[in-house]
């Protein structure tokens, strides 16, 4: 979808203000680490993925998603997840007292502190098998499409319509816009190198190019 | 200042709305049984104080010292890194870039936040802001600036925009006069902001005499 989130280019924000390396701490509240490690382990039940929890934030209304800070944004998205699949209702989230009867098959998937430290346990494969052979190999140009999906995708509009070479191909992976609506399939993905120029004009840095990774869906040939 | 200061709060202050909105929901998890309080600390603990920085400055610190090494790095980053024992997740997928003499590489996610957590730890405050994610991909010299960071306009510039689950290690460039260096001084020079490329790794001046 065309959202706030998609922010490549965009010039109205003002300048970095990046803390000092030293002393920034990894959390700036006590909040934002619970939502942190809530999000983490509620992920692990296995009903919603990372494209969906994404999905979420980017719907959150525009003005909204600004004005939030990025644990706030993730708090909201949460909040949505938790309802959407019942394992908080509406209710609930307004008193904050348990009402409303957990899904079956939930409380033993419920991550314990030995598996969190486990850490083969906390990660993903995002590798899937091809339908097809790739369509694309290094050295060929590519134009990325001019899409608009309303749902998810990871083709972001500063690169869309433009002209790039496929520098590596990544293999088969999740395929994030049918992911977000929980299609598990893989789909080939590149990374594609843009010359600044190509995107943006005259204003483009000198000598400065852009790697993106797009899938396959993404991309048509181009000369 | 540590990163327990923040905890302190000052009681004269009532909490905020933020701040009691998760912990009545991390409260009603608990009653519901869907987090374990133990495991919900054992998270946080992980991200506050094992995962970070220094994950990702051991690996450029032993890819400046031994040559094999930083080959096997670039050829299979995978396999390099897992020998070393930092997986986990988010860095499921690395690839590392290489600053050279000829190149300086810059890492963003445009449309959110991702960073490479078993290198790197969670990402600061400013990668995940807009300004930052704007910003990178159309002026990446005008941000490195932002950083006191000026690159060469004979250096190309690469900008990797993190849009898929593939992750993106900065190399940093070994800084000179550091020849006969060991590992473990080579550690102090590389800083989290060389390892995003958003700077360049710390001169030897800057940690004394060799």
């Amino acid at each position: 979808m065309n959202g706030v989130h998609d922010m490549g280019g965009m010039q109205s924000f003002g300048p970095v203000r990046p803390e000092p390396e030293s002393e920034e701490p990894v959390f700036h509240a006590e909040w934002e680490s619970r939502v942190y490690g809530m999000s983490r382990l509620l992920g692990r039940l296995g009903l919603w993925n990372l494209d969906k929890s994404r999905y979420n934030r980017e719907q959150l209304p525009p003005a909204e998603y600004l004005a939030n800070s990025y644990y706030e944004n993730w708090f909201a998205g949460l909040r949505k997840q938790l309802v959407a699949t019942g394992l908080v209702s509406e209710e609930e989230l307004q008193t904050y007292r348990a009402s409303a009867p957990v899904p079956d098959g939930i409380m033993e998937r419920v991550v314990n502190a030995e598996q969190v430290r486990a850490v083969p346990i906390m990660t993903t494969s995002y590798v899937r098998p091809a339908s097809a052979p790739p369509r694309f190999a290094p050295g060929d140009r590519v134009r990325a499409l001019n899409r608009h999906p309303r749902g998810h995708t990871r083709e972001p509009r500063y690169v869309r319509g433009h002209v790039g070479t496929v520098r590596e191909h990544y293999g088969s992976q999740l395929y994030p816009d049918l992911s977000a609506e929980g299609v598990d399939e893989g789909h080939h993905l590149y990374s594609v190198r843009f010359d600044a120029s190509e995107l943006w004009g005259e204003s483009a840095n000198a000598n400065s190019v852009v790697y993106v990774d797009l899938w396959e869906d993404y991309l048509e040939p181009a000369r | 200042m540590s990163h327990h200061d923040h905890y302190d709060h000052d009681h004269t202050e009532p909490p905020s709305d933020i701040e009691l909105r998760v912990k009545a929901l991390e409260s009603l998890l608990v009653e519901k049984g869907l987090v374990d309080p133990e495991a919900l600390d054992a998270v946080i603990d992980l991200y506050e104080d094992k995962i970070g920085p220094s994950n990702g400055k051991r690996v450029v610190a032993h890819a400046w010292a031994d040559e094999e090494f930083k080959q096997w790095l670039l050829d299979d980053p995978n396999a390099a890194i897992a020998s070393m024992g930092y997986v986990g997740s988010q860095g499921e997928q690395v690839r590392v870039v290489e600053n050279t003499d000829d190149v300086h590489n810059l890492v963003v996610c445009t449309l959110c936040s991702c960073y490479p957590w078993p290198l790197l730890g969670l990402p600061p405050v400013w990668y995940k802001s807009a300004p930052y994610r704007a910003q990178a991909v159309a002026d990446p010299r005008g941000v490195m600036r932002q950083f006191g960071s000026e690159i060469p306009e004979g250096k190309e510039v690469r900008v990797w925009d993190s849009t898929s689950e593939m992750r993106y290690l900065v190399l940093p460039q070994r800084p000179a006069g550091t020849e006969g260096w060991n590992e473990e001084q080579l550690y102090d020079l590389v800083t989290r902001n060389s390892m995003v490329g958003v700077e360049e790794a710390r001169s030897p001046a800057t940690v004394g005499a060799a």
